[in-house]
């Protein structure tokens, strides 16, 4: 299992170089240090000497891949490669472009992202499912035609929709709870309800089909057949067997994701104001911050790259048939 | 003077690349059964019409040109700087019809009090008329709604002589085509009795009719659906934004299928190390997440053209690159899934024996790709392009919202839903902005979404929603 989990670390390393070289050759090579300065500091009328302080200041004044006025290891080191993209295998995230420490802030962040992600995930899980599953019990009925027919109809709104109508029904007109904003400790509740509850909504529509779509299948298997055969209620059925063999796909599909939980969801984190990461990268966008936009292009990465691991491992346990190798 | 951007050309070369796989899949079995099949469902029959208006709107906003300048001299033509489509032109009354601000749906006064000046020289605070709103009514607040609806029972009528006589033309043509008498024709399609649903094509011919007769009806006086901040009709942006969406929908895909095809198939045929390097490439675009990837990379276009703003002729070029590379990095991210169900079906038809046969023939592998593997994909490739459209239109919304989408001058839902967010705190609310845009994105992708799946049923049994 050990010897599983590292040999597929191993494969993954090549994948985050690969990540790596891609972010550095589009924030350092594409466009040079010198084009970002100019674009921070305003554009027309810039002095050479402003520009050259502001890269002095972000440590962006030193060449791109080999130095040649350093010595010994440090013609490599002393390089922008080295300190800016290398650094971030050991997660040195270093200083944002207005000199705060990223890695502190990602640490401090990523907690109302998790306030918010988790029981979305957990709520959205329980209740798609349980749909998917009324569906499929009804499955050729009326209920099942109009479930359908309603999936559809809401899988063609946008999101946004969903979290404007949200915001303005529940939050302004029937002033349950506060429309944004964001509190410590327990006090995160009330702000966490509205956008757990949009989320949900938001979802109901693609992932209720696709789960029900996962039952029927199962419920067209012999050993479905074999079951009504030996005469258990279709109920029973529906519970014993096709819910925990419809699982297996479905709880896959849930493991990819949990690593990333971490970053949070861009748009609701904004449109909510949840201090999370997803909007201290949308935040970093609008402020043309590139250091914490590269840094968060990599860390998304990573976690992807561990849920992917992750979901080979939870093969194993959910399925029995799946042998590592 | 015709102007060409390069969305428009790449919007002609998918059109005319419809057309002659219309021509090819035509003569192929099993690409035409399929269709033979779409065609006979009712739900994809009224989409595919939908589709068509939108098309059909977005295919004229493509034709862009410089208009002539109105000149006393007869000997040369001066053009103007201005770039407009065709769709500008018949939307003229719209174009050009601005307030002063906000205005509500179909009103005759403005959304906010002014300090007008009586003809008395007194000042008072006021609802001040709009300028083009309710124009021909010389009471508005008791005629208004009198006019509204004899607007509206005109349209009807006029959507429906129209229908009346496009369903006619229809039903003639096919008469003729199939040598039957009008009558027959007639009682076969209204019996559902032809192989084509022409009974629910005709019923949306005639709604959507309908509701073009109705709207244009009412915007001869009104803004229908009221106008923004700076007094533009929400209509127009609406109707404008429809090209963006078909381009973001449609374009992405064919910036990308290339590359989806040719890696998947050679991923497949080759195995090895080829197989590694572009497997190892779709892992690694995988990984990084989509929406930080176009930040990053929008961004950068950004720096780039501040940098090189003197490239650039004009503003609407400007935009015009910034959608075609949002396409691009769109395309980029979404290739991979296509790119992996290719390969594996890649792997499996190497192995069937008529490509055996042709390798130990010594045919070439390019060309055994081309011949053997390319059209027993094709199916693949085409469900992936319809599946993949309504997707890309709802992610260009939100996009637009982060400030990473089209650029800010480009008309887009995404757009319109951005800046009428600012308003939503306002009291009363300005709805209208939002309502157009959820209007006419949910009937685009709602089609869309329902002439996929029949697509996709057509063409993919295995996948079929049971």
């Amino acid at each position: 299992m050990i010897n599983y989990i590292l040999r597929r670390a191993a494969y993954a390393l090549p994948i985050l170089i690969g990540v790596n070289v891609i972010t550095f050759v589009l924030f350092f090579v594409v466009n040079t240090p010198d084009d970002m300065a100019r674009m921070n500091l305003g554009m027309k009328s810039v002095s050479e000497a402003a520009i050259v302080k502001w890269k002095d200041e972000r440590g962006y004044n030193k060449p791109i891949l080999f130095n040649q006025s350093a010595s010994g290891t440090k013609k490599l080191t002393e390089t922008i490669f080295f300190q800016n993209s290398v650094k971030l295998f050991v997660f040195d995230f270093g200083r944002s472009d207005s000199g705060r420490d990223i890695g502190y802030d990602i640490s401090q962040r990523m907690w109302p992202s998790l306030a918010i992600t988790v029981p979305s995930l957990i709520v959205g899980l329980l209740s798609y499912i349980s749909f998917g599953l009324i569906l499929a019990f009804f499955r050729g009925s009326y209920v099942d035609v109009s479930g359908v027919i309603l999936c559809v109809i809401m899988m063609s709104v946008s999101g946004l929709f969903y979290i404007i109508g949200g915001q303005y029904l529940i939050g302004k007109f029937l002033h349950l709870v506060p429309i944004s904003g964001y509190d410590t400790g327990f006090n995160a509740i009330k702000f966490v309800i509205l956008p757990v509850l949009v989320g949900l909504v938001g979802g109901i529509g693609a992932s209720t089909r696709w789960y029900r779509t996962i039952f029927l299948e199962e419920m067209n298997k012999d050993y479905v057949r074999t079951a009504r055969a030996k005469g258990l209620s279709e109920l029973r059925i529906l519970y014993r067997h096709v819910l925990s063999n419809g699982l297996i796909p479905i709880l896959t599909g849930v493991v990819v994701i949990l690593p990333s939980l971490f970053i949070g969801s861009l748009i609701v984190e904004s449109f909510f104001a949840i201090p999370g990461l997803g909007s201290y990268t949308i935040d970093a966008i609008n402020r043309q911050d590139f250091a914490i936009v590269r840094s968060m292009v990599f860390l998304g990465s990573v976690l992807y790259i561990i849920g992917l691991i992750l979901t080979d491992i939870s093969y194993t346990f959910v399925d029995p048939r799946v042998r590592l190798n | 003077m015709p102007v060409i951007f390069v969305t428009d050309s790449l919007i002609f070369l998918l059109l005319f690349g419809l057309v002659a796989f219309f021509f090819y899949a035509r003569k192929q079995e099993h690409l035409s059964a399929p269709w033979r099949d779409v065609k006979k469902r009712s739900l994809a029959m009224s989409s595919a019409v939908v589709l068509f208006f939108f098309v059909f709107l977005g295919v004229l906003d493509s034709l862009h040109f410089h208009p002539k300048v109105e000149t006393d001299k007869k000997s040369e033509t001066i053009y103007s700087n201005e770039i407009l489509s065709v769709l500008d032109i018949l939307l003229n009354d719209l174009r050009l019809k601005n307030e002063k601000t906000y205005s509500a749906p179909l009103a005759s006064y403005s959304f906010s009090k002014e300090l007008i000046e009586l003809e008395s020289g007194k000042k008072i605070r006021d609802y001040p008329r709009l300028v083009y709103g309710g124009a021909t009514l010389s009471n508005p607040e008791n005629e208004s709604r009198a006019d509204i609806i004899k607007r509206i029972s005109f349209g009807l009528l006029y959507g429906l002589l129209i229908s009346f006589i496009v369903i006619n033309l229809i039903i003639i043509i096919l008469s003729r085509s199939r040598n039957e008498t009008y009558t027959t024709t007639l009682h076969n399609c209204l019996n559902k009795k032809t192989n084509t649903h022409w009974f629910s094509i005709f019923l949306t011919i005639s709604v959507v009719l309908i509701a073009i007769a109705i709207l244009y009806n009412l915007s001869k006086n009104y803004h229908v659906f009221g106008t923004d901040k700076v007094g533009q009709d929400v209509l127009y942006q609406a109707l404008k934004s429809i090209r963006t969406g078909l381009v973001i929908g449609t374009l992405t895909t064919l910036v990308m299928l290339p590359f989806a095809i040719a890696m998947g198939l050679m991923a497949g045929y080759f195995r090895g190390w080829v197989d590694d390097v572009i497997q190892y490439l779709y892992t690694t675009l995988n990984s990084i997440p989509g929406v930080l990837l176009i930040a990053a990379s929008i961004l950068l276009l950004q720096v780039y053209i501040s940098n090189h703003a003197d490239d650039f002729n004009s503003i609407e070029q400007r935009a015009d690159l910034r959608l075609l590379f949002l396409c691009i990095i769109l395309g980029i991210t979404s290739w991979t899934g296509l790119c992996r169900l290719l390969r594996a079906e890649a792997l499996k038809l190497r192995e069937i024996d008529y490509v055996q046969a042709a390798k130990a023939f010594g045919v070439r592998d390019y060309k055994v790709m081309f011949r053997h593997l390319l059209p027993n994909v094709m199916h693949i490739v085409m469900i992936s392009i319809v599946l993949d459209f309504s997707g890309l239109v709802l992610a260009e919304a939100v996009l637009s919202y982060i400030n990473i989408g089209v650029d800010p001058s480009t008309y887009s839902w995404g757009n319109m839903i951005n800046s009428a967010r600012l308003e939503m705190a306002r009291e009363p609310i300005v709805w209208w902005s939002l309502s157009a845009a959820f209007i006419f994105m949910f009937i685009l992708v709602l089609a869309a979404n329902l002439f996929s799946d029949a697509v996709r049923d057509a063409f993919d049994p295995r996948l079929r929603e049971l």
